[in-house]
């Protein structure tokens, strides 16, 4: 047969638009996702196991999506560009991982509709806008009841960031949990109105040993304080991550956190295409929190007792804030046999009896 | 009672020492008629630059050096630009003060996460052992007491000896020393330079031994601190090492307020606007004879001079 104009021409569009076809049904282009933190990555801490997370989503979904992520982002007007930028850029789903990002996420939300966007540790959410928090107070009150065991002058020390009321819950179950084996147990707090202030937090680690605390513990985003306890000898716990790389002698557990499981939940529900917002705030249960490797240093006895309330919490059958919930100027919050609804968790805006310093009027 | 004022004291002195150790340099260069506001910028690159020597060679002392040449090398940059080309000194130096910093955070990014091991106290032999005194004076890093020195010897060379009889001569009237044959220039150029290398020290303080690792914030305007105590001070080297352990007293203090477990509701944010209020307000009030600031003011600062 001759190849003559129309017969080439025929041939040759029937291929182009079989190719066509074909690789459009062949691989959609991943799906973009970013991510913004408030503090470096590092090696440990707040924005390090968000990362690990984001890690494990990405090869867990490995050549559907494509992630990226902007560190260091301060809480402020420049969040609300970075969110803007990043859904401007192509990204399909945004993650801000840290409280102050929430009024920024909701605005930027609501101009863009189409895009989905979770936001850590905040309450507001809308059609496009979810929230998810994670119990840290449970890891707390784990750590509380070893501190009880293990402190000699009955003070501990505790770093904080800003008096919200995801950081007083962990003081409260911390201490809760100390009185729960020691009842002269009593704790000392520090602000550094920084999440990321290593000079700070170290300064205020070492004042809280000069004024007797044996045990340390912290809700910032350094290594600093497991580092000062280090060299001053004596105990701390870890949070977000396992920190004993940073105080071999000191350091006792970690309150750490896991965020892969949930990314990939998420992340799934919206590449098959039914995610709805949600206000979820995962413990012990859902895996996101976990008791860290316990130091030799701790009594076996003490080990034991410790893995058990961890699986009563796990089972739902301890709460570390049943009733009675006392705070500290003598009234009480919740009374005995009823636990602390999630609300009122929420809205905690006081310390309860053992801690021994006045909460700052913000 | 008397351990925990022996800890208050142990730690205002080490607040204070960065601090002091770059108005100190600043001092210099102001007392000379330079005007350099890169104090900031000359503290973070110092910063760094000892986090890396520390770091790489294993060892304190050789990051300390790093630090010193770092501020040296920022500080020529100013001379270039202020005594070479009598570019606006006001600029100069807050250009240096952003460039430095900026600088620090981007060369600074590989070692963000990575720690030092924390240098040992050197308790002097027997004087650390006094019970209330030796603890709080007697027990520091090494680079306090080199700080002491410093200023001791800075205040004496200032007021008693010849060279300090030029390098205030310089600072009046660089016309009138520049007459008499003094080398203008060069003076100021070994002014400028004492002073970046005064501020590098500082900053080196602030990585290696202060905080034994390295992030983007370090510095958090201390530098800007040691310019305002330089002036509040009115250029007195004495007065300059008090307004710093002040200043390094009260930020401590809050700090130890909060943790002795006193019911006091003060805003943890006023305690930490308290070390800057209370330094002002002192210094002002000590250094308000009008006629000693006339005498103690290098007459010319932040004037250019050209020879001709």
């Amino acid at each position: 047969m001759t190849i003559d104009r129309r017969h080439f021409l025929k041939t040759s569009a029937t291929l182009a638009s079989a190719t066509a076809i074909g690789t459009s049904a062949l691989a959609a282009d991943p799906m973009k996702i970013g991510f913004v933190y408030v503090s470096p990555i590092g090696d440990a801490g707040w924005t390090y196991q968000h990362n690990l997370g984001r890690l494990q989503m990405e090869s867990a979904l490995s050549g559907k999506v494509k992630t990226s992520y902007v560190e260091k982002v301060p809480e402020g007007a420049d969040a609300e560009r970075v969110i803007r930028e990043m859904a401007n850029s192509g990204n399909k789903i945004i993650f801000a991982a840290s409280f102050g990002y929430m009024n920024y996420m909701e605005k930027v939300s609501k101009q863009f509709p189409k895009l989905v966007f979770m936001h850590a540790t905040g309450y507001k959410s809308g059609t496009n806008f979810g929230n998810y928090n994670a119990r840290f107070y449970e890891g707390r009150y784990l750590t509380g009841v070893i501190a009880g065991h293990m402190t000699k002058s009955n003070v501990l020390g505790y770093v904080a960031a800003f008096p919200i009321p995801e950081v007083l819950q962990g003081i409260n179950a911390f201490i809760r949990g100390a009185r729960s084996v020691n009842p002269k147990a009593e704790v000392r707090v520090v602000w550094v109105n920084s999440w990321y202030d290593p000079g700070k937090e170290r300064q205020a680690a070492m004042t809280l040993v000069d004024s007797k605390a044996d045990i340390l513990t912290h809700h910032t985003d350094s290594t600093a304080v497991v580092q000062a306890a280090e060299e001053k000898g004596v105990y701390a716990f870890g949070y977000h991550s396992d920190m004993s790389k940073y105080g071999p002698k000191a350091h006792l557990s970690a309150c750490t956190h896991h965020w892969g499981d949930y990314y990939i939940k998420v992340v799934n529900q919206v590449l098959a295409g039914n995610w709805k917002p949600d206000n979820i705030w995962g413990g012990i249960k859902e895996g996101m929190i976990k008791l860290g490797p316990i130091s030799s240093v701790v009594p076996a006895a003490v080990k034991s007792k410790v893995s058990q309330i961890e699986a009563e919490i796990k089972a739902g059958k301890f709460h570390p804030f049943a009733g009675p919930v006392v705070d500290q100027d003598g009234k009480q919050r919740l009374a005995a046999g009823s636990v602390m609804s999630d609300k009122d968790l929420g809205g905690m805006n006081y310390y309860v009896e053992g801690v021994t310093s006045k909460l700052p009027k913000s | 009672m008397t351990e925990l004022i022996a800890s208050i004291l142990f730690a205002t002195i080490v607040a204070a020492t960065p601090i002091a150790l770059a108005g100190l340099g600043e001092l210099v260069t102001e007392k000379s008629g330079m005007l350099n506001l890169g104090a900031e910028g000359l503290m973070a690159v110092g910063a760094l630059a000892a986090f890396i020597g520390a770091y790489s060679f294993g060892s304190p002392w050789l990051g300390l050096v790093f630090g010193i040449a770092a501020g040296v090398a920022l500080s020529l940059v100013f001379a270039l630009l202020t005594l070479g080309l009598l570019a606006n000194h006001v600029a100069t130096g807050l250009a240096l003060a952003i460039f430095g910093t900026g600088f620090a955070a981007f060369a600074g990014k590989p070692y963000e996460s990575q720690v030092l091991t924390p240098v040992a106290a050197w308790a002097i032999p027997f004087l650390s052992e006094i019970p209330f005194v030796g603890k709080a004076l007697f027990s520091h890093q090494p680079i306090v007491y080199l700080s002491w020195l410093l200023f001791g010897v800075v205040a004496w060379l200032l007021a008693r000896s010849r060279l300090g009889l030029i390098l205030r001569a310089v600072g009046e009237s660089p016309q009138n020393a520049h007459a008499i044959g003094l080398p203008v220039r060069l003076v100021r150029l070994l002014a400028i330079v004492f002073g970046g290398g005064m501020a590098g020290l500082g900053g080196a303080y602030l990585s290696v031994f202060y905080t034994p690792f390295w992030t983007e914030h370090m510095v958090a305007g201390r530098g800007w601190i040691a310019l305002a105590l330089v002036v509040f001070a009115t250029w007195r080297p004495l007065r300059l090492f008090f307004g710093a352990h002040l200043f390094g007293g009260i930020l401590v203090i809050q700090l130890f307020v909060q943790s002795s477990g006193l019911q006091i509701e003060i805003p943890s944010q006023l305690l930490t606007a308290m070390p800057y209020l209370v330094t002002i307000v002192v210094l002002v009030f000590i250094s308000g004879n009008a006629k000693l600031i006339r005498l103690n003011s290098p007459a010319s600062l932040g004037l250019p001079f050209r020879p001709d």
